[in-house]
């Protein structure tokens, strides 16, 4: 029985961990700026892109002919060849493109915060007095443009986007720690990807933590129009941390694509649990989102279990919206949520 | 005995005891201030009149029925109207259509599904709405948007909004706060020709003096939340206790 | 008349001779112009305008009147579709009894969802319907199988009791009807190189278009569409004032799902088929799209959002490449191709791209919808003249529909 409770609590992880980089971003920007992003989701989905898109662009190749080989027809042989392994040598070459998800955090990063900029000077900036009601309606309809242009640019089906081939078995991680071997295989991207949002959620509440800038924005979460007679300029600010809610939203979707491939339709999908995620959690509360993604995720993979799924059938495809129910109306401000947030 | 009566009202926030046994008694057909320096619990007392808080112990009764653990639309279905520090009104609608909507509350009582009725058929209501309307002169203002109002305008209208009710208590919370000298001198003419027209009650909670002394009837000064006095506005003035409590707060 | 002032029931007959009209006006151009791909005067559009006519005219009754923004109310279209097509399946191939039961049970479905997710407000609200709408749309899939058919769909077989029908003898599906009268029975009339389609299925979900809009509009001048608008105004006022406002909410919370019920259960009297992506938030996304477009809190609005929403979706999507290289042809070579390539872009597959930005546009700078900047325009014309009355479109909403919260 412990084997199959630390199964699906591992398994509820990673989704965990998806749940939680979006919802932090979701609520670092409502936190901040007020204001309801529904294209939170298509950022997420823009960053698993970046991963498809280096990968393509790592595995730009040309034709050689090579005369000692003969094809079929008894035509000389065409190879391809990348660019990249003729520049570094075979090795070299093949160990990059092995590589090029994690890679492509790096490639994501600047290209997340630019279309973060983008969207929070060209957009989002003209809505922060507007009612949430026009914020959420401007913001779904520019998640539908983006995904259309990602749509055009990739096609609708998934593309497939392995991870470097260290991490692409699996392992026995009951037998590591005692159990029946063979019983709780996990496989290693996925503890790596846990691993990973671990990282950058403690980055994110350090960096709010123990940074000046963090401390105005924690400032201006707590109290808007105090620091803005501080003489402090929070608008550019704001603009800052709405690049960095981006940034941590595309990176969460680079490393999310060998789990599930890449569609463009994925933003959406997560976006819907990933709001639940913020109102079971508390809008505006950091640490609300983070407990509250985990803990949707966990509770997701245990509702997927058989033996839960014979007793209440059909439990798995609600229980994330049932908890949401429960919580809102037992605790209307959320698991963590401060006062007076988004109530009247 | 008085149509509203509190009796040993206690109130903790925390370590704070905000209203300390507090009596009060105010007569049928008066107008009873209620003053006190700031913090003295004067906010706290209206809201547990009200149904917004309730008091740890402690009985308030308006016409001898308990008000405690009634909503807020009950509790103005019992007589009780209240005016706001800062006027509530339906800003998105017009002005009678504001003085409508509480004839009807008054008609209806809380909740009636008229959904084919036409607002313009109820000729009663409508005509009652506007001779209210006349009575605050505002009645060419009818068609305004209510947001678009003066704040003198809209404190105004909510006074009709109450008063269209035919309450038998009006509560008012600093009805003259943050107005110019003019406008508070007209909401006093105001709530005089309203106190002579009719049979009403009014409980004021103000620390404007030159409002409480034109109006007041019977005065009670709260401080530190217990009542220090009750008496009517002349003994009121030189009292040795309200000077202390209201020079004291000064020092302090 | 019919309870109505003047204005109103002038206005009220402009609307049934439009939408009695409809399959003339929209047929503006001859058959064989290159215009003709703009004619919208097909029954099944029709019907379609008809029905997602009166799914946003009910959305407006909650969203425009009382604030309130509801993300699900496509659960209660699925719901009535579903009801429908089993009454089409146990009762009668005659659709009212369908349109009945999908009125009641969707009407059933909103007082349970309506009493749980209105005990909160703003976007609180929007997420407890969404939450419900999306575990409809899971359950729909999943263990409901044996209710609604799963990923195929619930639809009719020959092998349905139909038991007021008489038995099925010709090997094939039977058709829906209204007491005999065939919703896919049309009458076609050529006048002036045009071809007219009156279609029994339009002219039926016409009159009920028609009854929605009445009762709209008498819900909009009546006493309680007064209090839901003081809702949306101010609550504390609303309390203090001697009203409960949950009682009105809930009310125009089950009145505005019972008129989603009635258009998905047309949906399925028109193509007796019920899907579970009929549920899908999308869905409610697309109702929601549509009043904004239209204007909401008017009475119109809705309606115009429903049918420029779903011509725009027809048209669009039916333009390729080939009509447009017909179109352009009069370009240069390589300006024809740029040209081109980028309309393409918005057309055809790219009609959501096309949805998408004009979603955009119209909230970023007509936050009334298109009832409002019909309002801009016609002052534009109007200027220097005497103040205009009011012409009974609207309940002059404030400029950007909002939370209630």
């Amino acid at each position: 029985m412990m084997d199959a409770i630390l199964l699906q609590i591992l398994n509820g992880l990673d989704k965990g961990s998806a749940y939680a980089l979006i919802a932090l971003g979701l609520t670092l920007i409502f936190g901040t700026l007020g204001v309801v992003n529904f294209a939170h989701g298509a950022l997420f989905m823009i960053g698993a892109f970046c991963a498809v898109t280096l990968q393509r662009i790592l595995s730009l190749s040309f034709d050689v002919i090579d005369p000692t080989q003969t094809d079929f027809l008894g035509n000389p042989k065409k190879i391809h060849t990348t660019y990249l392994e003729s520049w570094l040598g075979p090795d070299i070459g093949n160990a990059i493109l092995d590589w090029s998800v994690p890679l492509a955090i790096i490639f994501a990063i600047p290209v997340m915060i630019l279309i973060g900029f983008a969207m929070e000077r060209g957009l989002i900036r003209h809505f922060y007095k507007r009612p949430h009601a026009d914020q959420i309606l401007v913001t779904f309809g520019l998640a539908i443009v983006l995904q259309e242009i990602v749509k055009y640019f990739y096609g609708a089906n998934p593309i497939p986007t392995p991870a470097p081939s260290a991490f692409r078995g699996s392992f026995d991680f009951g037998a590591i720690f005692g159990f029946d071997p063979n019983v709780i295989i996990y496989p290693y991207w996925r503890m790596v990807y846990f691993g990973f949002a671990a990282v950058i959620i403690a980055a994110v509440f350090a960096f709010l933590r123990f940074t000046t800038f963090g401390m105005v924005v924690r400032a201006g979460m707590a109290d808007r129009e105090t620091v803005g007679l501080l003489g402090i300029d929070i608008d550019k600010r704001f603009t800052l941390m709405f690049g960095l809610a981006a940034a941590v939203a595309g990176i969460a979707g680079v490393m999310y694509t060998p789990i599930n491939s890449p569609n463009y339709h994925m933003g959406m999908d997560f976006l819907v649990l990933s709001f639940v995620v913020v109102v079971v959690g508390g809008m505006g509360s950091l640490p609300g989102a983070v407990a509250a993604g985990f803990l949707l995720g966990i509770l997701e993979s245990f509702a997927s279990m058989n033996e839960i799924k014979s007793i209440i059938p059909g439990i798995d495809q609600i229980i994330i919206y049932l908890i949401a129910i429960v919580i809102l109306l037992t605790r209307p401000r959320g698991l963590m949520g401060r006062k007076g947030v988004m109530e009247e | 005995m008085g149509i509203l009566e509190v009796n040993g009202v206690n109130k903790r926030f925390g370590g704070l005891q905000a209203l300390n046994n507090v009596n009060l008694s105010v007569e049928e057909n008066t107008v009873h201030a209620i003053i006190g320096p700031n913090g003295a619990g004067k906010s706290t007392l209206l809201n547990c009149l009200i149904g917004k808080l309730a008091p740890d112990t402690g009985s308030v009764t308006f016409d001898g029925k308990s008000v405690l653990g009634r909503k807020p639309h009950e509790i103005n279905q019992m007589g009780i109207s209240r005016v706001f520090q800062t006027p509530e009104i339906f800003g998105d609608l017009t002005v009678l259509e504001n003085v409508i909507i509480p004839c009807f509350a008054k008609r209806d009582g809380s909740f009636r599904l008229h959904a084919l009725e036409s607002v313009e058929d109820e000729a009663g209501i409508g005509e009652r709405a506007e001779r209210m309307l006349a009575d605050v002169n505002m009645l060419d203002k009818r068609d305004m948007h209510a947001a678009s109002l003066s704040r003198g305008d809209k404190r105004r209208l909510e006074m009709a909004m109450c008063l269209v009710q035919e309450p038998r208590l009006l509560l008012l919370d600093e009805p003259t706060a943050g107005m110019a000298r003019a406008d508070t001198n007209n909401t006093i003419e105001l709530l005089k020709e309203i106190k002579a027209s009719r049979d009403i009650t009014m409980a004021i909670i103000e620390h404007d003096m030159h409002v409480v002394f034109s109006l007041a009837e019977r005065i009670t000064v709260l401080a530190q939340g217990t009542p220090l006095v009750e008496d009517i506005p002349a003994n009121i003035k030189g009292h040795p206790k309200v000077q202390e409590a209201y020079l004291g707060q000064a020092h302090s | 008349m019919l309870g109505l002032n003047k204005t109103d029931t002038k206005f009220l007959l402009i609307v049934i001779f439009l939408t009695l009209a409809t399959p003339i006006l929209l047929q503006p151009f001859a058959e064989n112009s290159g215009l003709a791909q703009f004619n919208a005067g097909y029954p099944d559009l029709m019907q379609r305008f008809a029905i997602y006519g009166i799914f946003a005219i009910g959305f407006n009754l909650l969203f425009g009147l009382t604030g309130y923004l509801s993300f699900g109310h496509a659960a209660f279209l699925g719901v009535g579709s579903y009801s429908a097509v089993w009454m089409l399946k146990l009762l009668s191939m005659n659709v009212l009894p369908g349109i009945l039961l999908a009125m009641v049970v969707s009407g059933l479905f909103a007082l349970v969802i309506g009493f749980i997710s209105l005990r909160r407000s703003g976007i609180y609200f929007s997420i407890l319907t969404l939450a419900f709408a999306q575990m409809s749309f899971n359950l729909a899939y999943s263990v409901l199988t044996p209710l609604t058919n799963g990923e195929t769909g619930l639809q009719l077989s020959l092998t349905d009791p139909r038991i007021l029908d008489a038995a099925n003898t010709s090997g094939s599906l039977p058709v829906t009807n209204l007491f005999g009268a065939a919703m896919s029975e049309s009458y076609k009339l050529e006048f002036l190189n045009r071809v007219f389609t009156f279609n029994v299925g339009y002219y039926f979900c016409a009159i009920l278009a028609i009854i929605a809009f009445y009762i709209s509009l008498r819900i909009f001048r009546s006493p309680f569409g007064l209090m839901l608008r003081a809702v949306k105004s101010n609550q504390q006022r609303m309390n203090y004032t001697g009203l409960a406002a949950r009682p009105y909410t809930l009310a125009a919370f089950v009145i505005s799902g019972m008129y989603a019920g009635l258009a998905g259960g047309l949906l399925a009297s028109m193509d007796p088929l019920a899907g579970a992506e009929r549920m899908q938030w999308t869905a409610s996304g697309e109702v929601v799209i549509m009043t904004i477009l239209g204007g909401a809190g008017t009475l119109m609005g809705p309606v115009l959002g429903a049918g420029f929403i779903k011509y725009l979706e027809n048209i669009f999507s039916k333009i390729n490449e080939h009509v447009l290289h017909g179109w352009f042809s009069w370009l240069p070579d390589g300006l024809q191709d740029l040209v081109v390539w980028i309309a393409a872009r918005f057309t055809g597959e790219g009609w959501h791209l096309t949805l998408g930005l004009m979603f955009m546009l119209v909230v970023i700078f007509l936050p009334g919808g298109l009832m409002e900047g019909g309002q801009r325009i016609g002052k534009l014309f109007r200027r220097g003249r005497e103040d205009v009355p009011d012409d009974g479109t609207g309940n002059r909403p404030k400029p950007a529909p909002h939370v209630a919260e």
